[in-house]
């Protein structure tokens, strides 16, 4: 049990729980603060795993970006605990059982799975750095990569395009 | 050497997808149905990352389709906020069941 494993485990406490909060909190303001904890949990993960720049692109774009434009939206709009439709408590069974069994069947195939044995070592490794990201980005993906920013274009016209009236 | 199985982080990324999935059916909130998609959107990203670092950690093909994931998580979520928006506009409601008409 060295440090990287509690950091993992720790972090994997910390993503599932405040997961679960964000979909039982009934106030959507807290849904979203406990989503910030868990992207920042999502964010630890990828550190450990050598993708540093996936871990800033996440925080910076997910727990900055999108989650102040839910929590502006959710103020603009003034939703609270009270104004949250009541949840029926069947469909809250059905929910369960529904995930429930799709998750049992997933695990119950992970576990058989091939890649059972493989493991990696967590420190070395610099493969996921800025340097080499930026290098593979712009030669082996950059036709992706200008597709993005298409969308990205087309994305903030149709934007802006439901939005006016 | 530090060693985590690669069961493991794919044990949480399934979790993470399936409280993901009952956020989904559960709430009738379309905000908070969108942040369910996002939790489902970044397990998956767990998965591509922990596979790339698993089974080929000298290729960097899954953090760019996690990257490229997230690029198309952030233009999902700002069209459909737009659309949100324009939905609370005519219905003075966002739960999804008040919307029974998308035309008028």
């Amino acid at each position: 049990m060295d440090i990287s494993q509690v950091l993992f485990y720790a972090l994997s406490a910390m993503a599932l729980g405040s997961a679960i909060m964000v979909v039982i909190s009934r106030n959507p303001v807290h849904s979203v603060l406990w989503l910030i904890i868990t992207f920042f949990a999502i964010s630890g993960h990828y550190i450990l795993m050598n993708a540093q720049f996936l871990g800033i692109v996440n925080l910076i774009v997910y727990a900055g970006a999108i989650m102040v434009l839910f929590l502006f939206v959710i103020m603009l709009m003034n939703l609270n605990a009270e104004t949250e439709p009541q949840k029926n408590k069947w469909l809250k069974l059905a929910g369960v059982v529904a995930g429930g069994c799709l998750l049992l069947v997933l695990v119950a195939a992970l576990k058989q799975a091939e890649v059972k044995g493989k493991v990696a070592m967590l420190e070395t490794g610099d493969i996921g750095l800025i340097r080499n990201l930026g290098k593979a980005l712009f030669t082996d993906f950059v036709v992706p990569f200008e597709i993005s920013s298409i969308l990205f274009l087309s994305a903030m016209v149709g934007a802006v395009v439901i939005g006016k009236k | 050497m530090s060693s985590i199985p690669l069961t493991h982080i794919l044990f949480v990324s399934t979790a993470l997808f399936f409280i993901g999935v009952y956020g989904l059916f559960t709430r009738r909130n379309l905000i908070t149905m969108l942040m369910a998609i996002e939790l489902m959107l970044n397990s998956v990203n767990i998965n591509f990352v922990a596979f790339n670092k698993y089974l080929y950690p000298h290729t960097l093909n899954g953090v760019f389709f996690s990257l490229f994931i997230i690029t198309v998580a952030a233009a999902e979520a700002a069209v459909a906020i737009a659309i949100i928006i324009n939905l609370y506009r005519n219905h003075r409601s966002i739960d999804v069941e008040d919307a029974q008409e998308m035309k008028y």
